[in-house]
């Protein structure tokens, strides 16, 4: 593995500050992300990494209220200039949350098939693979193949955080967040997704945010520690959990707060 | 002790509450009964099929005031449901707004406006200015009434919408017209067609601002510029009148609005149970 510094990042950030209303919730991020690599965030509680997750594709500002300054650069270019179309911006920015979010009102394959119906009409063939391909990358294709016009809710909770994950990479990103996507999922659900980051990444660069220390442990490639609002510390997974330069790192993966 | 008189308080209780549960239905069952016992025997073929004839004959039906009845809740639902279905899904996109909160406001007021008045106000500005009673100033006084009940109950349907379904559709690159229609409004579609059907069931009952409105019509008429007849209105020309014939026949037509009122009610309940919505 490279170091981070020693290839040009994906995605970067340079003086991320993020508000809600007057309140910073995230003061002067600079952060790169190299690609086909996990990058898992870490902190307490409310110490600003979803909110940092969120200004990476813009959903931060679909709170009422809230705005971000500095920049964010996806292969060099600002997301945050005026130019940069909001639509485009999330199909190369993906975002998988917390709860599955599946439509609840389409099927299967509807619900894959949802962010790729947005350029207007495809081709039934080219559509159908683009599906089952998706599918097939979120590791779920071998067990909804038969039913794939069949409700999305009854599928259980592992399998439809699942689906999302197809829904998410099924216009083909470049970069997939997600936020604790693990958080609401048994053992085993856990299990399957994080056995797919490994996939993953071979294709996507990805941003996950986890509570879970032994997570970001196994999974990922650097870590980034938040605090109170501010990155404390980045680098290499390992780096950050054996030999964090920064005290407070120390004592939070020590488990002494937070 | 103290526990026997716990137990006798806790029976009493119980009895006192299944006492005003059954007060509550009580007068729906005796409104029911009384309209079978004495319209059940009115209603034939000939009831459904025929126009009135003249006094002191017997026999004749009520087809105009269906055909009329139709027509003028069709007409009040196209004008209605779109303005109402509207303004509940920009209530609630922009709930914060002045916009929305002036419109909440008015329309809860209008909700509490007794429907006479609102048939004054049709009478005011369609039948006077065009100097004759139609059945369509019957249905823009009952698309009136319709708005804000529709606006309400979709606005808060769509609330009731998790804000995370939004914000996934809004992460794929949905615009924002299109996560509303496409996923907010379809997932709570089964919510907004009950609260349709319910605002439907009402006004069809509606007979005040009919009155001065639509007028009635003894004769079988499709012109919605004419004056109509409407279930209501025969019920209460008939129930008003001298003759017992038109009072059974009265008897009989309440029973038929009862029934259309409860049909509705009842599709309102299927209409819950969507394709990927089974009853759990």
């Amino acid at each position: 593995m490279l170091p981070a510094s020693a290839v040009q990042p994906r995605l970067e950030t340079s003086g991320l500050t993020a508000y809600y209303g007057a309140t910073p919730a995230l003061r002067n991020v600079s952060v790169g992300f190299a690609p086909n690599q996990v990058h898992a965030l870490i902190g307490p509680s409310g110490c600003g990494k979803s909110t940092f997750l969120r200004s990476l594709n813009r959903m931060h500002e679909e709170t009422p209220g809230a705005h971000a300054e500095g920049q964010v650069l996806l292969d060099g270019h600002d997301v945050y200039s005026s130019k940069v179309d909001l639509k485009k911006l999330r199909r190369q920015v993906g975002m998988v949350f917390q709860r599955p979010t599946v439509f609840p009102t389409m099927s299967i394959y509807d619900n894959v098939a949802a962010g790729l119906r947005l350029d207007g009409r495809i081709a039934r063939t080219r559509l159908n693979e683009k599906v089952e391909n998706a599918l097939t990358v979120a590791g779920l294709w071998e067990e909804v193949k038969d039913r794939l016009h069949t409700s999305a809710i009854a599928l259980s909770g592992g399998q439809q955080q699942r689906l999302c994950i197809a829904r998410t990479v099924a216009p083909a990103p470049e970069v997939v967040l997600l936020d604790e996507p693990t958080a609401s999922l048994d053992p085993q659900g856990t299990q399957r997704i994080e056995e797919l980051l490994f996939h993953l990444k071979e294709k996507f660069t990805i941003v996950i945010v986890t509570h879970n220390m032994q997570q970001a442990g196994r999974v990922s490639d650097t870590a980034s520690f938040f605090y109170l609002g501010e990155l404390v510390e980045t680098g290499p997974t390992r780096q950050v959990f054996t030999a964090p330069k920064e005290a407070r790192t120390e004592a939070y993966i020590t488990g002494r707060f937070g | 002790m103290r526990r026997r008189v716990r137990r006798w308080k806790s029976r009493v209780m119980v009895g006192v509450l299944v006492l005003c549960a059954v007060l509550a239905v009580l007068p729906l069952l005796l409104i029911l009964g009384t309209l079978i016992a004495k319209g059940a025997s009115s209603i034939n073929l000939a009831f459904f099929t025929q126009t009135p004839v003249p006094a002191g004959e017997s026999g004749g039906g009520v087809v105009h005031a269906i055909v009329g009845t139709l027509m003028i809740v069709g007409v009040a639902c196209l004008m209605g449901l779109p303005v109402g279905i509207g303004a509940g899904i920009f209530a609630s996109e922009w709930p914060a707004s002045r916009l929305a909160r002036s419109t909440r406001f008015i329309a809860d007021v209008l909700n509490g406006t007794p429907s006479i008045v609102v048939g004054v106000f049709a009478w005011t500005f369609i039948v006077a200015k065009q100097k004759h009673f139609s059945g369509f100033a019957g249905s823009v006084a009952l698309a009136v009434l319709m708005i804000p009940m529709v606006m309400r109950t979709t606005e808060e349907m769509i609330k009731l919408v998790p804000n995370s379904l939004r914000e996934a559709a809004l992460a794929l690159g949905f615009p924002r017209w299109r996560t509303s229609l496409k996923i907010v409004v379809r997932t709570c579609m089964p919510g907004i067609v009950t609260g349709v059907l319910l605002a439907v069931a009402r006004v069809a009952g509606e007979t005040a601002p009919l009155l001065f409105t639509a007028l009635g019509n003894d004769y079988l008429k499709t012109n919605i510029r004419q004056p109509l007849a409407a279930l209501p209105l025969v019920v209460y020309k008939y129930a008003t009148g001298p003759y017992d014939d038109w009072h059974r026949l009265a008897w009989a037509t309440a029973l038929v609005l009862i029934l259309v009122v409860l049909v509705l009610s009842l599709a309102s309940r299927f209409a819950t149970r969507g394709r990927f919505n089974a009853p759990r």
